[in-house]
């Protein structure tokens, strides 16, 4: 009796053990971040990019209107490449972009958006990049689309010609 | 008097110098259990990326406004999710991974105590 139990709880366990290892083979590990937040604005307070004057984040989300916050620095090259689609994202009127000009220098970001443009309403500056962390932002170029104080959706790395159909969509949705 | 002005001065100033090193130390700490969410195998402590950077500012600027570690944990797992804490919490998920070593361990323990008692 015992001789033929011992082998049949080992095959037993053996198969269980080797179902949750086949299993967990198929799931990815690689990691990927949540996108659709729904979480509040995190509340600051930056020095405005062009003078030293301080906004804070209340005065910019009032209205009931999209708003794509960028992070964007003159030394990050992906951030060349999003610049085009932020421009024709400009051009529509339902949309404020607001910059977060991270850990870079005024001389260069000054001439960064004399040589390809500035499409922002507002460019508040963030010297040592902690107002990007309180908004759980992984670095450079990071966009947060904000609809009524709220964080519909986040678009790590730069953007593309993709996000902007999806961010036009999300916008005429409302409108 | 003057002497105990100076002694009063220098004790001072060593106080300072202990409660700052008590705050580099927990800021190490727990820049030691945050994993550098855009780098491959490393720490926030151990990483010089712009991310490790400012975060390593952030949990700085957190201690010195008095938040405790776990408050630090707590803001930075609502910010990042989970994933940005080395050790994992324990919770549905994690049953399995936490409770496994020990099943294990209770296991082998009762086969040894079976083996020896079998002998005597």
């Amino acid at each position: 009796m015992k001789s033929k139990f011992v082998p049949l709880i080992l095959i037993f366990i053996f198969s269980i053990t080797f179902v949750i290892f086949f299993k967990g083979l198929k799931n990815s590990n690689i990691y990927t971040p949540n996108t659709n937040l729904k979480k509040e604005v995190p509340s600051f307070e930056l020095k405005s990019f062009e003078n030293n004057s301080i906004i804070i984040s209340e005065k910019i989300f009032t209205d009931n209107k999209y708003y794509l916050m960028n992070i964007w620095a003159s030394w990050c090259v992906p951030c060349k490449e999003e610049h085009k689609f932020l421009m024709k994202l400009k051009k529509d009127e339902r949309i404020e972009l607001i910059g977060f000009n991270y850990k870079d220098n005024f001389t260069n970001a000054s001439s960064f958006l004399k040589d390809l443009g500035n499409p922002y309403n507002i460019i508040v500056s963030d010297k040592d990049g902690t107002a990007s962390i309180e908004w759980g932002a992984y670095g450079v170029p990071e966009s947060f689309l904000v609809y009524q104080n709220k964080i519909i959706k986040r678009f790590i790395g730069p953007i593309n010609n993709e996000d902007l159909l999806e961010i036009q969509k999300i916008i005429d949705e409302i409108y | 008097m003057k002497f105990i002005n100076i002694f009063l001065i220098v004790a001072i100033i060593l106080n300072f110098n202990f409660l700052k090193a008590d705050e580099i130390k927990t800021e190490n700490k727990i820049a030691k259990n945050l994993r550098c969410l855009i780098c491959q195998g490393q720490s926030v402590y151990d990483s010089d990326s712009e991310f490790a950077i400012s975060l390593k500012l952030v949990i700085k600027n957190k201690i010195q406004e008095g938040l405790s570690e776990d408050q630090i944990y707590n803001f930075l797992k609502m910010k990042y999710g989970e994933w940005i804490l080395y050790d994992p919490v324990f919770n549905r998920n994690t049953y399995f991974l936490w409770l496994l070593p020990i099943l294990i361990f209770l296991a082998g323990g009762a086969i040894i105590i079976k083996r020896f008692y079998n002998k005597k």
